[in-house]
């Protein structure tokens, strides 16, 4: 691309915007300034009352009509073949799910070929079960001389520090010596939330202040962990959006720095949000890119929100869910069962 | 999110053009194209519906303009429905008679409330305001260091005590009117609308301080579940309005549409970036916007209507279109452009650029452009309107007389003719161009759909039409160079 050539691009382009400019002034001057209204802005007014509700949209009333809609799968007959009402249905329940357009649409077509001979549902579960192949154990043990490291990842609010504060509280629980690192340190407190856990839990923890290299932070977690022959480190860092390069570059080093001697990284977990729609699925293709993501942590399941991005995850990169937040407990952090899931998926 | 969409309208086809309308097969191909687009994009499977319809109702029947493809019409009927869905009773902020005003932040775990507080507290001081914040997150562990942190940063006070969560916004409030504060923004814990004993506790929160606003602060990337959540926060709370978080994340934000949708208040505020700064008010039209992927073309043209001249704009790129360009034209056209700024400036405002095209452009500077000029001013009049008869000697002499190598001459001539060979193309109907400046041509197309102007397209259209009329280029035999041209050359 050469400098002249731009050059020509933008002339041309502004070009033919001077066109656009010229055509509407000349016809729609009146109503030019109609569509773009002043925005709101704050005016120093008196306010009278307080908002008032307004009547309920539409919306909800048909919303609620559409509420049940398992029971109307379960109420579908039992045939081989599968009717278009019943593929409406189950692209209903998939789609409020948050499985996402392009899976829905491959799990529509393979029961569209295979039929349905014990029913809709035992084939709409049984294809979504084949979704959850990976192998999806932890690994906990590192080489005999260095320190394992479980290193946490995701954007900003999904969980990781509670996550980490749930994990070290099972593995101290079983007898292990854990070392948490505060590597986030962006988020203002973030460390004071991670060390309110180590306290709770009686893990070990390593922080620095606000600002600090979270390579350093890690580095020197390792050093104590080492030094106090501890078994692990669970490794924070702080959320960060997955289309930025630059926030990307520092996690790959961060993770780097966790795997150089003495660190051995054997876990990189995404932490997800369960009511997270289809941008779960470019979060987890750019953590995996930058930080070999090996596994999944769905929190949030608690809620109303299904996560059934999972799915589409799983099927599409291979990254396996390994745990599941069920609740704000510390023993609310459980391993992932995909039988489980998939029927609170289709219960929904 | 609907990059792949206004493509794919596009492609609808120009046979359409000729029934006059839309046929029910048509639209319904269209619709089904925006059904997947905003499912894709996590908007509410019944947010969908009802805005599929919408756009249904507005295209139903309606005569096919003659200015604008189906595909085009139907994004324009998606933009004017996204602006009328997102942008339908703005709320004003305005401030109580009896200060302070209470504003109150509730939200599920991890949507961005304490950093909104904060950056809500910032944007109430820029308004020449006297915030206060109130830490009412008891729940989870150092969210009060949190808010104090940030409240230090942006010099707001904080206030918190460790009593229970309704009794620090009742003291918080206290606190603010002794001190004389106006607003006051009570930052509470995260909870699942579910959650009954913590949804109790925030409409106490809510009883007891009798918040002016109570704003939903909500993660732009929420799926399916946004709705749920909304409604389930609007019954217990009567929201006024929402507060979209991480908008940064991704182009799409579905869930703001089906929020909005569903509880039927407005996004007040959107929050796009970590920095306290990255906040402001919510724009319907450039969310609209960029939800279709238009870029920023609108503020180009604003740009552009600011600083130059209409006239004579519109006289070369009527040329321009229709293939009969010539050097004079483009440097005209060339001052016009530089009166709006830098190339780099400009060329991130443009859609469907590359990011190399980005990265070349941010590294030119003012004397790319003077060097362009300087050859264009060292050709003769006639070499101006006809560059084919520029040859070997000819060139030479430019090069000597500007100061750059006969190649940069070359270059310039040969890349000249290439873009007035794509304009012409772009200006044809179908048109499918190769590379970067394929992109162009739907760009242009969506930044007229989307300025409710089909106007804009009739100048395209007359231009094409010249071009059709007219032979198309000159040659290189300088006899024809006349024929070539629709307009006489602008001569100076």
């Amino acid at each position: 691309m050469s400098a002249t050539l731009i050059v020509l691009l933008v002339v041309a382009v502004v070009v033919a915007g001077g066109v656009v400019v010229r055509a509407r002034r000349r016809r729609t001057r009146p109503t030019l300034e109609a569509p773009r209204a002043p925005m709101p802005s704050v005016l120093v007014s008196e306010l009278d009352e307080r908002p008032v509700l307004e009547s309920p949209a539409t919306l909800s009333s048909r919303l609620h009509a559409s509420r049940g809609v398992f029971d109307r799968v379960r109420a579908l007959a039992t045939t081989a073949s599968v009717s278009a009402e019943e593929l409406d249905v189950v692209e209903e329940v998939l789609l409020r799910s948050d499985v996402g357009v392009t899976t829905t649409q491959e799990v529509l077509a393979r029961l569209r070929v295979d039929g349905a001979p014990q029913g809709i549902v035992a084939a709409l579960r049984e294809e979504l079960l084949a979704s959850f192949k990976a192998e999806r154990g932890v690994t906990l043990d590192a080489e005999s001389g260095r320190v394992g490291v479980w290193l946490f990842v995701g954007v900003n609010g999904v969980g990781k520090t509670t996550s980490i504060a749930k994990l070290a509280s099972r593995f101290v629980g079983e007898g292990r010596h854990v070392v948490l690192a505060a590597g986030d340190t962006f988020r203002a407190a973030a460390a004071d939330q991670l060390q309110a856990w180590a306290e709770r839990t009686g893990a070990d923890l390593v922080r620095a202040h606000e600002g600090a290299d979270p390579g350093s932070v890690i580095h020197d977690a390792l050093g104590r962990a080492q030094a106090r022959g501890a078994d692990l480190v669970l490794a924070d860092t702080a959320g960060r959006r997955a289309n930025s390069t630059n926030l990307l570059d520092e996690l790959a080093k961060v993770r780097r720095v966790a795997d150089r001697a003495p660190g051995q990284v054997l876990e990189t977990l995404m932490v997800l949000d369960a009511t997270t729609g289809q941008n779960a699925l470019s979060q987890a293709r750019e953590f995996l890119k930058a930080a070999q993501v090996s596994g999944i942590i769905l929190t949030k399941l608690d809620g109303t929100a299904r996560g059934g991005v999972v799915v589409a995850i799983e099927r599409e990169l291979g990254i396996p869910v390994k745990f599941i937040g069920v609740g704000e407990g510390v023993e609310d952090l459980v391993v992932f069962d995909p039988e489980a899931f998939v029927d609170s998926l289709l219960a929904s | 999110m609907f990059d792949g969409l206004s493509e794919r309208l596009e492609r609808l086809g120009a046979s359409l053009r000729s029934k006059g309308r839309l046929s029910d097969a048509d639209l319904d191909a269209a619709l089904s194209d925006v059904r997947s687009a905003l499912l894709e994009a996590d908007v509410e499977l019944t947010v969908v519906r009802a805005f599929v319809d919408a756009v249904r109702e507005r295209l139903a029947g309606v005569a096919l303009s003659q200015s604008l493809s189906p595909g085009q019409q139907v994004i324009k009927a998606v933009h004017e429905q996204l602006i009328e869905v997102l942008g339908a009773e703005p709320l004003k902020v305005t401030f109580a008679p009896k200060p302070p005003t209470v504003v109150l932040l509730a939200g599920l775990q991890g949507a961005g409330k304490t950093t909104t507080a904060a950056k809500l507290a910032n944007w109430f001081k820029q308004q020449g305001r006297q915030p206060y914040l109130v830490a009412a997150d008891l729940q989870r562990p150092a969210a009060v260091a949190q808010l104090r942190v940030l409240g230090e940063q942006i010099g707001v006070d904080v206030y918190s005590d460790p009593s229970t969560p309704v009794e620090v916004a009742r003291h918080g409030l206290d606190e603010a009117r002794r001190l004389g504060r106006d607003v006051v923004i009570i930052d509470t814990a995260g909870r699942l609308a579910i959650d009954e004993a913590l949804m109790d506790e925030v409409r106490a929160i809510a009883d007891a301080t009798q918040p002016h606003y109570t704003f939903l602060v909500i993660d732009a990337v929420t799926g399916q579940d946004a709705v749920v959540t909304a409604r389930r926060f609007h019954d217990r709370l009567t929201l006024s309005g929402l507060i979209v978080t991480k908008l940064d994340y991704d182009a799409r934000g579905g869930a703001v549409l089906s929020a909005r949708g569903v509880v039927g208040r407005p996004v007040v505020f959107a929050s796009q970036g970590e920095k306290i700064a990255d906040f402001d008010l919510f724009y319907p039209e450039r969310m609209a916007s960029r939800i279709l992927g238009m870029g920023d073309v609108l503020s180009l043209i604003e740009q552009a209507e600011r600083t130059m001249d209409a006239d004579v704009v519109a006289e070369s790129a009527g040329r321009l279109m229709s293939g009969t360009f010539t050097f004079d034209d483009f440097l005209a056209q060339l001052n016009q452009v530089k009166k709006m700024g830098s190339l780099g400036g400009l060329m991130k405002l443009m859609p469907g650029v590359t990011k190399e095209m980005r990265q070349a452009a941010s590294n030119l500077d003012g004397g790319e452009i003077t060097r362009v000029e300087a050859m264009i001013r060292s050709m003769t009049p006639g070499e101006r309107r006809d560059p084919s008869i520029i040859d070997g000697s000819r060139r030479t002499r430019i090069a000597h007389g500007s100061g750059a190598s006969v190649a940069a001459v070359n270059q310039l001539i040969k890349q000249f003719a290439e873009m007035k060979k794509m304009m012409r193309q772009m200006s044809g109907p179908g048109a499918s161009l190769p590379g970067g400046l394929g992109k162009m041509a739907p760009a242009l197309a969506r930044a007229q759909a989307s300025g409710q102007l089909p106007a804009g397209f009739e100048a395209l259209e007359a231009g094409r039409h010249a071009a059709s009329v007219a032979p198309r280029g000159s040659s290189g035999k300088g006899k024809k160079k006349k024929g070539g041209r629709v307009t006489p050359p602008k001569q100076r």
